[in-house]
């Protein structure tokens, strides 16, 4: 089961977190700030996969974001290789070749997107398509909701 | 006054000014992020939190949810966001689905299991967990599944059981992950979704099969009943997963869950995961699926990663369940395979499994150690590592001398971290598979030149152990060292020719080569003769290595005087050089004057050892040869008993048997005497005289031994010096009555043992031991002597720190002389029935008056009866009373266990 999925930029600003298991807040500071530390000064040509404590972390970089997952020892870690891929592939598909600052500017729609394809830690959906599918959905009826032209303001904006 | 009013109003306008429309979203992170410095983006955020607080107070729910969501933002920078805990309730429990939708990521980022508002929530949850619309429905279950606690898993696992059996897929899938959480939670509960499990992996969606096949190894994992019932009562569930994995692979493109050729690779691995926890341990189930094992093994496409990641996984089904040999085969040579591809990321998992796999299966592993062997040349660390851990399992005695010419090569190229690793593994093997002494003691000593300073401490204490065993070995290696050391010290020539060792690469100065001039000065010091003579060599046909007398005390003479010679070291070459004094005959007056010098000494140890030896030169030089005998061979003991003894050079007082006394003679010669009769008092007088005379003893602390005083020690004391070679000679007996002395001496059995005692600390290396069986009916001078001199720490009792889990840990104490406030403990971790605990992981934690360092354990895995140890170096500057709570891991038959204790029997020795 994974247990926590960070994704933060070069400079190390955190992007995106999702917790699989209770932390408290502290923890999950000094987490995220050892790992980024960590991450980043492994230089390029080194392998996807560090031990730290009793977790396996499997990162990979795109672009200029890294996305960093624990797993644990019986997890398959080329496997979540292949599900931080299947969850750029989505964001790309949803905005349209994503880059870090449609994730920043629309974090909400990334988790969001994160809840589809896994939840509690494991995959839930292996179909590109269906999750796709349910987020437009969702987008839709919220768009429903609320008035034409009334969005702007009165949305998230 | 004015000002205030003038205030007021201003602050009256600001509220009249505040934007009917607060800002939105994305304009306060366009604002956050073109804040320059911290201080402007804190000031950015504190402004916009200031507001969104006033918001919350106000119950303004028509911009509630914008506010939450800028809230979540400020979050991720690290702010503090708690106060909008409740609001994330207030927009959960809103009809309107944007609403909702960010009040559940809020709840999911800013409360977890351990906050009480659970019980707020939980209303919510069960409300919508009834929704019609699905989406809700799926927000709740996704929440669910992301913070259930232990209540709120047994309130609402009803709910998450009607959904399971939903006909709609999409609430299907996420109620199975909602259950597999709940049960992970609170296992009582697992019956409760057993009978509609079963059917999620006869669906035709693979979102429901993944998740519920998911599910059941959570289930199987967490209850062997569980097991047995999907085993027995569903004896379908093997073929039915064989079923669905065989279409997986033989069926065409199916563009929905197609992975770069493979289809659907996340359902194979979790279904393969399946079919091994339901083949372990079970013949039966493994024969069923031994087919589609073999058949994913083959039909998997490997050019890309997703291939590996299902070829990674079955390989590790095949190697759990009782799987026939030709698979198991097969599945070795996947793993070969894979440590020759170019993805890194491959090579690490292939030797990460291998390594996993090695012991059950060394022949087939054995034939990938080239490959293996190249992977240390690869330049990521941890794929050195791995490569190093394996390349250590595959040693046996047949592979030892070509696995060790690579490991050695290694250990000359490789940087510090590995060195110390390295090279204590390389002395564990060759204990263990050496094919002869020669062979042994010429791979210790390219140890000791390649490594450095880098050699964990048990090296030296090893090598000279092996030394000393192999008498008929100790001038050859002699010779070696010295070829070693007169050519990495470069003041100084040989003319040795080039014998079977090759110590030329040999080009750091010896100040990078403190334990190797530790070696040499004890070779040197014991057989040093053999040098002069020539008796350098194993057999007739090699030239032996010769030097001068003059060299070799030149050598020593430079290590001695170096400034970068640690103490430690220059305790071993002074030692050495006082007893070369008797193996050589015309520099004795070069010794003499050395030695002389360093009875002024700044180090106070250097010093006392100085004034003692150049006694040995002037009042009791009759006495000198027989002191300085040559020790004779030390008996054989295991190596983790070398490891224990090894930290900064000094003992490790152990319990008190006879073994302890070939414990001391490994680190030198101190010998622990006790005492049988009460001394006389003339003895107790010729001793005080030595040691500075009665007059210190009256004045309270006796300091360190003056020359003046010890010069007016009558002749009697001679014969108390004698007995120390009692002492000395007395391997295996702790009593000197027990074994008379072998030297002819005109004293008997009255000589005091406690003389020999403290004679012995004359001798000795740094750290010291006194017996603590010294009668408390001695002599009350004695005991004066013994309560103030500060070379002889009360002896510190060995105290069980941990004994559960099938895990011993024991520490050991010492408190070196030169630093009373050190406390150096020395744990040993055993294995108590048998198995292998691998993952060991020890932390201690100290009141913040003292300073702990850990040093890195001597392994992480302990197999039974080769203990691990870990030496902690604890300051305590204050004396303050030793307190210390353990946190322990490790894994025994895969499963992790962690726990924490209190040491509560440390004894008041440690800060007295």
């Amino acid at each position: 089961m994974m247990q926590f999925m960070l994704l933060f930029s070069r400079q190390g600003k955190l992007r995106l977190q999702k917790w699989y298991s209770a932390q408290p807040d502290k923890a999950k500071k000094k987490i995220t700030r050892d790992l980024v530390a960590t991450i980043l000064t492994r230089k390029p040509k080194m392998c996807s996969f560090l031990e730290w404590r009793e977790l396996k972390i499997v990162y990979k970089r795109y672009a200029s974001l890294y996305f960093c997952c624990a797993i644990e020892q019986s997890d398959n870690e080329l496997l979540t290789l292949e599900i931080i891929h299947r969850y750029v592939e989505l964001l790309d598909k949803y905005f349209g070749s994503v880059c870090e600052l449609d994730i920043i500017f629309n974090f909400e729609k990334a988790y969001f997107m994160l809840d589809e394809l896994m939840l509690g830690g494991e995959v839930q959906e292996t179909s590109k398509k269906n999750v796709l599918k349910a987020i437009a959905a969702q987008d839709l009826l919220q768009e429903e909701e609320t008035p034409q032209g009334f969005f702007e303001d009165h949305g998230l904006g | 006054m004015a000002n205030a009013i003038k205030q007021v109003i201003n602050e009256v306008a600001e509220k009249v000014k505040m934007p009917s429309t607060p800002t939105r979203l994305r304009d306060l992170i366009r604002q956050i992020r073109a804040a320059r410095t911290a201080a402007e983006e804190r000031a950015v955020v504190n402004k916009e939190c200031a507001y969104i607080r006033a918001s919350f107070r106000e119950e303004d729910s028509q911009w509630r949810c914008r506010n939450v969501a800028k809230l979540l933002y400020i979050h991720m920078l690290g702010y503090p966001a708690h106060f909008g805990q409740l609001e994330c309730l207030n927009l959960i429990a809103s009809p309107r689905f944007t609403d909702k939708r960010i009040g559940y990521l809020g709840a999911m980022l800013l409360l977890d299991e351990r906050q009480d508002i659970h019980v707020l929530i939980t209303n919510s949850l069960k409300n919508d967990l009834n929704n019609p619309v699905q989406f809700i429905v799926g927000l709740a279950l996704c929440t669910l599944g992301a913070i259930a606690s232990p209540e709120m898993s047994r309130d609402l696992a009803s709910e998450v059981e009607r959904l399971l059996k939903s006909t709609n897929a999409y609430l299907r899938k996420k109620a199975a992950l909602c259950a597999f959480r709940i049960i992970g939670k609170v296992p009582e509960l697992m019956e409760m979704f057993l009978p509609a499990t079963r059917s999620l992996i006869s669906d035709k969606n693979h979102g429901v099969l993944i998740t519920g096949v998911t599910l059941i190894i959570e289930m199987c994992e967490r209850s062997p009943d569980t097991l047995i019932h999907f085993k027995k009562e569903h004896r379908e569930v093997v073929p039915s997963l064989v079923r669905i994995l065989k279409n997986l692979i033989m069926a065409g493109y199916s563009p929905e869950h197609d992975v770069s050729g493979v289809s659907d690779p996340f359902l194979q691995v979790k279904i393969l995961r399946l079919l091994r926890v339901l083949g372990h341990n079970d013949a039966e189930a493994s024969e069923a699926m031994n087919d589609i094992l073999a058949q994913v093994a083959t039909n998997t496409e490997t050019s890309k990663n997703v291939g590996n990641a299902i070829l990674y996984e079955t390989v590790l089904s095949i190697m759990h369940i009782k799987s026939e040999s030709g698979l198991r085969v097969l599945a070795v040579n996947i793993l070969g395979r894979f440590l020759l591809n170019s993805d890194k990321n491959i090579r690490y998992v292939a030797l990460n499994t291998l390594l996993r796999t090695v012991h059950a299966d060394n022949s087939a592993v054995q034939r990938h150690r080239a490959t293996i062997l190249e992977c240390l040349k690869d330049p990521d660390v941890s794929i050195k590592r791995r490569a190093l851990e394996l390349s250590f399992a595959l040693i046996n005695g047949s592979n030892i001398r070509a696995m060790m010419k690579e490991l050695l090569a290694f250990l000359e190229k490789s940087d510090a971290e590995f060195k110390a690793q390295c090279s204590s593994g390389i002395v564990s093997a060759t204990e263990r598979f050496s094919p002869n002494r020669r062979w042994h003691v010429d791979t210790l000593l390219r140890v000791l030149i390649a490594a450095g300073n880098f050699l964990r401490d048990d090296v030296v204490s090893n090598t000279i152990q092996i030394v000393s065993e192999s008498t008929s070995l100790q001038g050859y290696a002699v010779g070696q060292l010295w070829r070693a050391v007169s050519c990495s010290s470069g003041s100084l020539q040989h003319d040795g020719q080039p014998g079977d060792l090759d110590l030329q690469g040999a080009s750091l100065p010896i100040s990078e080569r403190q334990p190797l001039a530790q070696v040499a000065s004890w070779c040197l010091g014991e057989y040093g003769d053999s040098l002069i003579n020539g008796h350098t060599n194993a057999s007739e046909q090699e030239e032996p290595v010769v030097a001068g007398e003059d060299e070799v005390v030149d050598f020593i003479q430079a290590i001695l005087s170096s400034s970068q010679s640690t103490i430690v070291t220059k305790q071993y070459a002074l030692t050495a050089l006082t007893k070369l004094s008797t193996r050589f005959s015309i520099t004795v007056g070069r010794i003499e004057d050395i030695v002389t010098n360093f009875g002024t000494h700044l180090n106070v140890e250097l010093q006392q050892r100085g004034i003692e030896y150049a006694q040995l030169f002037t009042k009791h030089v009759a006495l000198r040869p027989a002191i300085m005998e040559r020790i004779p061979p030390m008996e054989h003991k295991q190596s983790h008993q070398g490891l224990t003894n090894g930290s900064s050079g000094g003992n490790v007082v152990s319990n008190g048997d006879d073994d302890m006394l070939m414990d001391d003679l490994n680190s030198f010669t101190t010998t622990n005497i006790t005492s049988h009769s009460a001394p006389a008092t003339k003895d107790s007088n010729s001793l005080l005289n030595l040691l500075g005379g009665l007059d210190n003893f009256d004045n309270g602390p006796a300091p360190m031994v003056t020359s003046s005083k010890a010069s007016t020690a009558p002749s009697a004391s001679n014969l108390d010096l004698l007995d120390l070679l009692g002492g000395l000679d007395l391997s295996g007996s702790t009593t000197l009555s027990s074994a008379p002395p072998p030297i002819t001496t005109p004293i008997g059995s009255t000589s005091s043992s406690l003389v020999n005692n403290n004679l012995a600390n004359l001798l000795s290396s740094p750290t010291t031991q006194m017996s603590a069986a010294i009668p408390p009916s001695s002599n009350f001078l004695i005991d004066g002597f013994l309560g103030t001199a500060p070379t002889s720490p009360p002896k510190l009792q060995n105290v069980t720190a941990y004994d559960k889990n099938g895990l011993r840990v024991d520490f050991s104490f010492d408190r070196p002389v030169d630093n009373p406030n050190l406390v150096i403990v020395t744990l040993t971790a055993s294995s108590l029935y048998g198995s292998t605990l691998s993952d060991f992981l020890f932390q201690a934690a100290v009141p913040k008056t003292f300073q702990l360092q850990m040093m890195p354990a001597s392994s992480t895995v302990i197999n039974s009866g080769i203990p691990v140890t870990q030496v902690m170096r604890i300051l305590n500057p204050a004396r303050a009373v030793l307190k210390m709570r353990i946190k322990l891991s490790f894994s025994r038959d895969g499963m992790t266990i962690q726990d924490q204790d209190e040491v509560k029997n440390l004894p008041a020795a440690l800060w007295q």
